[in-house]
């Protein structure tokens, strides 16, 4: 076996190209997913069963089928239908790109709520009801209490969920994005070092995964800050108030 | 306080959890700085009638009149009260304050943040008046330097003095108390009855349940000894704690004092 270092030095720029291809994908389904997570858990902790049952079903359905059936029938099933194609959302359905990125949004929302929705319960109920007693309105207590509390508790497992998501987006690789993936097994016809490409990438997808992590430590930092306390102080509202000490 | 008005009534309340009925028609008048509590044994029903005024829990019937306001209610599919007018419940739960056995602080916030949440949100103060108010609040319950500390770096006794000051913050028309040092050491109770009897000598109205008799005693104006659900006793303390009507009143003192 000869290696061939030099390849990769020549394909650094394209392989960095699918690189920041793929941290977009991860970037903007991870941010559709918790959108879309946020209803979807709150729906999911209703006492009314039929309110349940729709995003139970959702998540039934994308938890339990393969991320890449669904790619394709994204990709190939959405030009299947006459009306799809009439529709004003055509445009960005017969993109690969936001292909990838709705369907990979969809399925991360489906782990995502079922994360945020263990969280939520696991908030000691009394927490709950002290801000009822004190008058606080549904949305202003998801807004001040339940949400922030409910992303501190899920957080280290969000930043697991995004680093499968990130592994997850090499499967824009089939319909034809040259993300990371994509871009080496390009690369890889070309030159034919399969080993050399390959193992750059897989270096790749570490330094991402070590991003991805620092990351999450920070938002954790953030949202658990009463657990690191006192090397984080409060944010915001505080910094006018330690002064007066 | 026999002459004062009323701050608080509730008639005929009842609650039942399937066919168990825990409170069998409640009726209970406060007058503005009535302190009164209430005793009894664990399963009387005091903790969930405490609970039924605010809504925390739904009554299966009755009326809840704050400060000549009566609260809207409706049934519900279950056959239980809810608020008919949600606006109404947030408002009418911000004039009465709350105390809870757990404390229920939110470990995310600040002791300070804690406090000015409610008032900045509900109340629609300003951040600077919020303040002002928690800081004076906090010196009240003598907690003033642990403003920027999280509760859960607090002892239980010191997290229910933030309790009550939160509850404070929002300048409630009547306190409940639902057994406030249950969760206590024994050595951290008295430091919250010291801030409890602070409340009742600057006459503010109180429901207290509570199992801390000789404090029962001391502050309350009415003593209400509940049993299986309804009031068996009723009266002032001398009368309750010195002669009873009910034999079972009776007994519960004799063991509990």
């Amino acid at each position: 076996m000869n290696w061939d270092w030099t390849v990769i030095w020549q394909n650094l720029p394209k392989l960095m190209d699918g690189a920041l291809l793929t941290l977009e994908l991860v970037f903007f389904s991870g941010l559709i997913g918790v959108l879309l997570a946020i209803p979807l858990a709150l729906l999911r902790v209703s006492g009314n069963i039929w309110v349940r049952a729709l995003p139970y079903a959702y998540i039934f359905f994308f938890r339990g089928t393969p991320l890449l059936i669904q790619i394709f029938l994204v990709y190939y099933g959405a030009s299947q239908f006459e009306w799809v194609k009439e529709s004003s959302l055509w445009p960005i359905l017969r993109e690969p790109y936001w292909c990838a990125v709705i369907t990979f949004g969809l399925h991360t929302a489906a782990y995502i709520a079922e994360l945020l929705r263990g969280a939520i319960q696991s908030i000691p109920r009394g927490e709950i009801e002290a801000a009822k007693a004190l008058g606080m309105s549904y949305p202003k207590m998801l807004r001040r209490i339940t949400l922030p509390r409910a992303f501190g508790i899920m957080m280290p497992s969000y930043g697991n969920e995004v680093i499968l998501m990130l592994k997850g987006s090499a499967l824009a690789s089939t319909i034809t994005l040259l993300d990371l993936t994509g871009m080496a097994r390009t690369v890889i016809a070309r030159t034919y070092t399969p080993l050399e490409i390959f193992l750059a990438a897989g270096v790749m997808y570490l330094m991402i995964s070590a991003l991805i992590i620092f990351i999450f430590r920070l938002l954790e930092r953030y949202f658990n800050r009463h657990q690191h306390w006192p090397n984080e102080k409060p944010k915001g509202l505080d910094s006018q108030l330690l002064s007066k000490d | 306080m026999p002459d004062a008005p009323v701050a608080l009534e509730i008639r005929d309340l009842h609650k039942s959890y399937g066919s168990l009925e825990v409170l069998k028609g409640i009726s209970l008048q406060a007058r503005d700085g009535d302190v009164i509590s209430i005793l009894g044994s664990s399963g009387s029903g005091k903790s969930t009638f405490l609970r039924c005024i605010n809504l925390l829990e739904s009554p299966s019937s009755g009326t809840i009149t704050v400060a000549g306001e009566s609260l809207k209610l409706k049934k519900n599919k279950d056959n239980e009260l809810e608020a008919a007018d949600q606006k109404q419940l947030e408002r009418m739960r911000s004039e009465i304050g709350f105390v809870f056995q757990n404390f229920n602080l939110w470990p995310h916030r600040t002791v300070l943040e804690n406090i000015i949440e409610a008032p900045i949100h509900v109340l629609k103060r300003t951040k600077d008046e919020a303040i002002a108010r928690a800081e004076g609040l906090l010196k009240k319950v003598g907690l003033f330097d642990k403003r920027h500390n999280y509760p859960s770096q607090l002892s239980g006794g010191q997290q229910q003095r933030i309790a009550i000051a939160r509850t404070l913050a929002m300048d409630p028309q009547v306190l409940l108390f639902d057994e406030p040092t249950s969760a206590l050491d024994p050595e951290l109770v008295n430091e919250v009855l010291a801030v409890m009897r602070d409340l009742a000598a600057e006459g503010r109205t109180m429901l207290i349940v509570t199992h801390e008799m000789r404090f029962a005693r001391d502050v309350s104006s009415q003593i209400v000894f509940l049993h299986q659900g309804q009031v068996e006793e009723i009266g002032s303390p001398d009368k309750v704690f010195g002669n009873p009507d009910s034999d079972r009143c009776r007994e519960f003192l004799s063991s509990h004092l």
